[in-house]
């Protein structure tokens, strides 16, 4: 009997495809690898590293995680001294030599994550486990950064997070391994909060659609106190679920509602289509409590500017970076990825390169991979030369402290990549915060957890 | 022992134990002999066989069994939360969870029969998706997914003087169930669970279980109520459902709502019938195949093409890269939408039959007598 279920079995795999016989090409060698005890997780002994890319190929991040793709396959040419060097030599202060990190050379695996946590975490599990991954970077969803940073602190992995917005990231989901240099909803809603102030009065009604997961939640929450703050009230925040398409049903109750702003915490996809289906509903022409109706998104990219067009000119929100900057970081990094893929960087691209030469930088100045020497060297780190101005990456919460730009949609774009203006950049003092107000706690970084 | 259990089924039985057991082995060429890929196998061959006890055994088709599935992962991941890491407490809560579960949806739903039972059980599994997603928040974290903290209260450990030095994982007894251990723990409960769908099949309720497929007015008509039977079996594989959320939870300490999704238990379903519906090997060999696509296929890029196709001319290389290119990576279930539609067309029975028909080839090319063959699993 053994004989005729395990022979089919293979059979059947080796006749429906290539599946097989590719994956005997890339089969490693796991099993025996997992025999011995290791210092630690997936220490490199060869001559090459491996980053782990877990990326949203697929679903509504699509976009983000596709510019994430490019700018790593970037970032990993420029760590291993090919290409113009981009970013490596403006880093201030920099341990980076241009041949890879500690004379390895950089290779990356990648797994499509599908803006899911639970895919995202399987992908992840797969990268360290099974391609022997380093480091896990990536990722434009919170919910998925919050479960594969979980996941990495178990394994006693470094995860480098990609875009991710929601202040649990840093705040009571905050891990010793993860490290987040993207900014959050909290520096958002403290960004945005006075130029509406000042633009909008401190007498309206704000009415909030909302990303129904962690991201969204805090947002609402921190886009709420803020306008609070201001003097203005709260009609109602609903909750939309992710990844939907058709926002009528959410976009009539306002019409009733009293309320004068919208407020969209969406992101991706989901903002191209609540702004779309919100401007074309006729909000902007409206008039509420006498004045005229606005629309705010406090978090957008140019690729969501870009997908919702028309509608987003001359509408209100913040961004981490915008390749329009005038300093030499940002400058370098639009021209080497503008002349690699023909297009300006996203902010989601710029995080994601940073994030992969800062893991590198760190390894280089501690000497070793071994995770609590890097997290160790990452902590209380101050650099410059990245596109965000002077910037330290807090020791409590593995937060990264800069500036952050307050963005208007573009009235009269030049370019199809030019559709936000930089309105503000609000220096660091101004959203430096107490990292004790979110709670959480980092746990320790040693005893090292090994993986499988 | 011949009493018990036919020597046909005890055959069946161990040799599927052993080409479980030595799955880390001979799965290595493949890429596949990694521990998370072969905890899922596990866990998702023992959702198929629960699964097939329902839908191969009574013929009734459910189309939400990732409900249960879903409320296994969530009652063994507060389990964790509240009482203990331990993951033998965890799997006895979910199991019982999932089972009350069952039997108040199975109650409703077994009401009807044939296409409409399967719509019922659809739009419970949906309801049950909505209110994890967005209602139950407080208890489901929404699209976050449910997850371990260092602060969690954990009531049975503090007592025990239990404490935890950084993430928290679950273990048994002590001994953590992360790599390799946490396969052979899941893959222990395959085998029970294997067994166990094996007696059911074998048992006098098994075959009241067949009898309903065949023609359930026969039955009633002859004096039997076969409302109870259907429930029993709506139950148990429920309760399978709900042991293989929890292994999930127990693997991997996460609990997200989409594991609960229609898509779930549309995939349970494909992988009954790719597999083979009614026997007991099929469902898990489909379940193994469309893991293995998920995992491998889709991540499997243009580069790795590029380096598998370079033995070819350029053009020709490039042009292959550029073929195969649509069928993994993103593209991976168009890949399994054209094994399950030659599967269907060509082999109804699922692969099962297609084992069944190389046996008869063999039987009749040696001449043999059939005593020394192996019968396929039914």
């Amino acid at each position: 009997m053994t004989l005729s279920t395990r022979g089919p079995t293979r059979r059947r795999v080796l006749q429906t495809g290539m599946a097989g016989i590719i994956g005997s090409g890339i089969a490693p060698m796991i099993f025996t690898k997992g025999a011995w005890a290791q210092e630690f997780c997936n220490n490199p002994t060869g001559d090459t590293v491996t980053f782990g890319l877990n990326l949203p190929l697929t679903g509504t991040y699509a976009e983000e995680g596709a510019d994430e793709q490019k700018a790593y396959e970037l970032a990993i040419a420029h760590l291993n001294g090919e290409g113009d060097g981009g970013l490596l030599n403006v880093l201030q202060p920099s341990a980076l030599k241009g041949n890879g990190i500690l004379g390895k050379k950089v290779a990356f695996v990648s797994s499509d994550s599908q803006t899911k946590s639970d895919v995202a975490r399987a992908g992840a599990t797969r990268m360290i486990e099974r391609d022997g991954a380093i480091m896990i970077t990536g990722g434009s969803s919170s919910g998925e950064a919050i479960a594969v940073q979980g996941l990495c602190q178990e394994m006693g992995v470094i995860f480098m997070a990609g875009l991710t917005h929601s202040n649990d990231t840093t705040g009571k989901d905050k891990r010793r391994y993860g490290f987040r240099h993207f900014f959050n909803a909290y520096q958002s809603g403290i960004g945005l909060a006075p130029v509406l102030g000042q633009e909008y009065g401190s007498d309206r009604v704000a009415y909030h659609l909302t990303a129904d997961y962690t991201w969204g939640w805090t947002q609402e929450e921190s886009m709420k106190n803020a306008t609070e703050a201001l003097g203005w009230q709260t009609a109602a925040a609903v909750r939309t679920p992710l990844g939907a398409t058709d926002y009528s049903q959410y976009l009539t109750p306002i019409l009733n509602s009293g309320a004068d702003v919208l407020i969209l915490n969406h992101y991706g996809l989901d903002m191209v289509n609540s702004l779309t289906q919100a401007v074309q509903f006729g909000m902007r022409d409206r008039q509420a409590n006498g004045k005229d109706f606005q629309i705010v998104t406090p978090l957008i990219s140019e690729l969501m500017a870009k997908g919702a067009g028309e509608s987003v000119k001359g509408i209100f929100g913040t961004s981490n970076w915008h390749w329009n900057l005038q300093d030499a970081g940002s400058q370098a990094f639009t021209k080497s990825f503008g002349a690699a893929y023909g297009s300006p960087p996203s902010q989601a691209a710029h995080t994601a390169y940073v994030q992969a030469l800062l893991y590198a930088d760190a390894v280089e100045r501690a000497g070793t991979f071994y995770p609590p020497e890097v997290i160790k060297a990452l902590e209380g780190h101050e650099f410059d030369g990245m596109g965000n101005g002077p910037t330290i990456y807090r020791a409590e919460d593995h937060q990264c402290i800069k500036k952050v730009l307050v963005v208007q949609g573009n009235e009269s774009p030049t370019s199809e990549f030019d559709v936000l203006n930089v309105v503000q950049e609000i220096d660091r003092d101004t959203v430096t915060y107490d990292p004790a107000i979110f709670g959480g706690d980092l746990g320790p970084a040693e005893p090292v957890p090994m993986c499988a | 022992m011949t009493n018990l259990m036919s020597r046909n089924d005890l055959l069946l039985f161990a040799g599927f134990t052993l080409v479980v057991l030595t799955m880390p082995i001979w799965l290595a060429p493949f890429g596949a002999g990694y521990p998370d890929l072969l905890q899922r196998f596990m866990i998702f061959g023992i959702f198929a066989v629960g699964f097939n006890i329902l839908f191969g055994l009574t013929g009734y088709l459910s189309f939400g069994h990732a409900a249960f599935f879903g409320v296994g992962s969530y009652a063994a991941v507060w389990s964790f939360k509240l009482l203990t890491l331990d993951a033998i407490p965890a799997i006895l809560f979910a199991v019982i969870i999932s089972g009350l579960f069952a039997l108040v949806i199975g109650y409703l739903c077994l009401r009807r029969s044939g296409i409409y039972f399967s719509i019922l059980t659809l739009a419970f599994a949906q309801m049950s998706y909505n209110l994890a997603y967005s209602v139950l928040t407080p208890i489901t974290n929404g699209e976050t997914g449910l997850q371990l903290t260092l602060n969690d209260p954990r009531s049975l450990d503090a007592v025990l003087g239990q404490s935890v030095a950084g993430q928290p994982v679950p273990n048994l007894l002590g001994q953590p169930l992360s790599g390799y251990a946490g396969f052979y723990f899941c893959a222990g409960f395959l085998i029970l669970a294997f067994f166990l769908a094996q007696r059911i099949a074998g048992s006098p309720f098994g075959m009241m279980l067949k009898a309903i497929k065949s023609n359930q007015t026969r039955m009633q008509f002859t004096g039997f109520n076969t409302r109870p039977y259907a429930l029993s079996a709506f139950v148990i594989s429920g309760m399978y459902a709900g042991l293989a959320g929890a292994l999930l939870a127990v693997t991997d300490p996460l609990a997200g709502a989409e594991r609960m999704q229609w898509t779930a238990s549309g995939e349970v379903v494909l992988m009954t019938i790719l597999g083979g519906v009614g026997t007991l090997i099929g469902p898990v060999i489909g379940a193994w195949l469309i893991k293995y696509f998920e995992n491998i296929l889709s991540a499997l890029n243009d580069q790795i093409l590029a380096r598998f196709w370079s033995f070819l001319p350029d053009g020709a290389a490039d042009t292959m890269v550029a073929i195969t290119g649509k069928f993994v990576g993103d593209g991976w279930f168009l890949t399994l939408g054209l094994v399950f539609v030659i599967v269907v067309i060509f082999l109804p029975g699922g692969i099962m039959e297609g084992v069944r028909r190389i046996a008869g080839m063999f039987r009749r090319r040696s001449g043999s007598s059939p005593a020394t063959r192996t019968q396929p699993a039914e």
